[in-house]
């Protein structure tokens, strides 16, 4: 038998007019998943899973090697197939956001290099992608100038406003924002957003994944304890 | 007098304030990991605080990639000899350069018997992030004092930077508790490499396989695997 909640249209109103929450999937990390690299982080945002390597600071080519700081070099692996030119988008933007919170000057003429590989997509992708970048490069004990959170979030038709949203809901949504945080004045890095949204919506979602990205910076240290106490 | 939060975990972007230092010095060295801001000290690298009289504070974390530092004893490989000098890869950004004149009794006559993927035991003359890094075989006085190319077999593996300075210090009891029970050589690189060799292929195997277990393991803890090593080795029972 089924069953119904019948909802008025005074309880239907107050649902839509409820304040967005600053909701994050569960996150789980395991740092050093692999032996060889100088850091790896494999990270989990609710069924969204991707693993991160970073090298550095390590050998340059010589077509990119800069006299005044180290080069940064992002490769994105897909689940399937060869990297396509949206894959390269992801790299641009993830190298830009990583350049920023790499302590670059101190090692020029050196690469620091982060190879991500997707290995689930349902949903925050870019984000998850970042995230995992960042506790692949804490791990290798790279100097940063800060480190980086990224949250997604997702407008729906009705205008209620998602957090780290799932691929359901982001393929329903009329906008997806993709926000980077730093760490320590809690500044936007970087911002990447698809679809129609007023500018009221922007300023919400924005100031929704900052409280969210607090939680994925307390996850970062959490982590990192559990890692260097172990050394001990 | 040592700070109360040494010990504790930071972040890279963390801010430390008003660290504390000796009475006597007055004066606060930086380490690795610490960098100066004007009035505050700003964390680049995740790791623990530590901190040594008279007033030395640094983070210690976890890292395999090895920056060269200034007098620091490495093992290299030698990739390529060009004219005077060698390239020798040390694990960093950067091949060192090697002299032929440097090794102990080299004169431009008599040049040192050395060839592409010997390994060396070097320690760096120049190490600066600007500039190519430099290794020497010899010491201020003109002697090898232990340095030179490693000859004869013996086993070469990766560490950790962590795990090599745990060999390195006093503390640990790793070493002299692996000379109790195997009669070994044993040349340890800062750049997380180890070169052993003892009387047989599987001793020298085992050894590694030991050296490798035990970056987290405590004194006891080491004694005890050692102990366990020795007999599996020697085909005892273990108990």
């Amino acid at each position: 038998m089924a069953s119904f909640i019948v909802l008025t249209e005074e309880q239907q109103r107050l649902q839509r007019e409820a304040p967005p929450e600053a909701v994050l999937r569960c996150l789980t990390s395991e740092l050093g998943c692999l032996t060889r690299q100088d850091g790896s982080a494999s990270l989990s945002q609710g069924d969204t899973t991707v693993t991160a390597v970073a090298y550095g600071p390590a050998e340059v080519r010589m077509a990119r090697e800069r006299i005044d700081r180290a080069t940064v070099e992002v490769v994105y692996k897909p689940k399937v197939g060869l990297p396509r030119p949206v894959d390269r988008k992801k790299e641009n933007i993830i190298r830009n956001t990583l350049e920023s919170a790499i302590m670059g000057s101190a090692h020029p003429r050196s690469a620091i290099s982060v190879i991500i590989q997707e290995t689930e997509d349902l949903g925050s992708n870019l984000a998850c992608c970042i995230n995992a970048a960042c506790l692949a490069l804490l791990d290798a004990a790279v100097g940063l100038n800060f480190m980086v959170a990224a949250v997604a979030s997702a407008v729906m038709e009705d205008g209620k406003i998602v957090t780290d949203p799932e691929k359901k809901v982001e393929e329903k949504a009329v906008a997806v924002m993709t926000f980077v945080f730093e760490s320590v004045d809690h500044k936007l890095v970087s911002v990447l957003t698809y679809g129609k949204f007023t500018q009221e919506q922007y300023k919400v979602c924005r100031d929704l994944c900052r409280q969210t990205a607090q939680s994925v910076f307390a996850f970062y240290r959490e982590s990192l304890e559990k890692k260097l106490l172990k050394t001990v | 007098m040592a700070d109360k939060r040494v010990g504790n975990v930071f972040m890279p972007g963390d801010v430390l304030e008003d660290l504390q230092v000796s009475e006597s010095v007055k004066k606060i060295v930086l380490g690795p990991g610490l960098i100066d801001d004007g009035n505050r000290i700003k964390i680049s690298k995740p790791g623990i605080l530590r901190f040594r009289e008279p007033g030395i504070y640094w983070i210690d974390c976890h890292q395999k990639r090895y920056v060269p530092s200034k007098g620091d004893s490495v093992i290299g490989i030698i990739t390529q000899k060009a004219g005077d000098i060698f390239r020798v890869d040390i694990g960093g950004s950067e091949q060192a350069s090697l002299s032929y004149l440097s090794f102990e009794g080299a004169t431009k006559r008599n040049r040192p018997d050395v060839k592409v993927g010997d390994i060396v035991y070097a320690k760096l003359l120049v190490a600066n992030k600007d500039m190519e890094p430099e290794v020497v075989c010899i010491d201020s006085y003109g002697r090898s004092s232990g340095m030179g190319v490693i000859r004869n077999g013996g086993f070469l593996f990766n560490a950790s930077l962590n795990l090599v300075r745990k060999l390195l210090s006093p503390q640990c009891a790793l070493v002299k508790s692996l000379g109790h029970r195997f009669q070994f050589e044993l040349a340890v690189g800062l750049n997380g490499r180890v070169w052993a060799k003892s009387k047989s292929d599987i001793q020298t195997i085992a050894m590694a396989n030991g050296i490798m277990a035990s970056e987290f393991m405590d004194n006891n803890q080491i004694k005890a695997m050692c102990k366990r090593l020795s007999r599996a080795v020697s085909g005892m029972e273990v108990e």
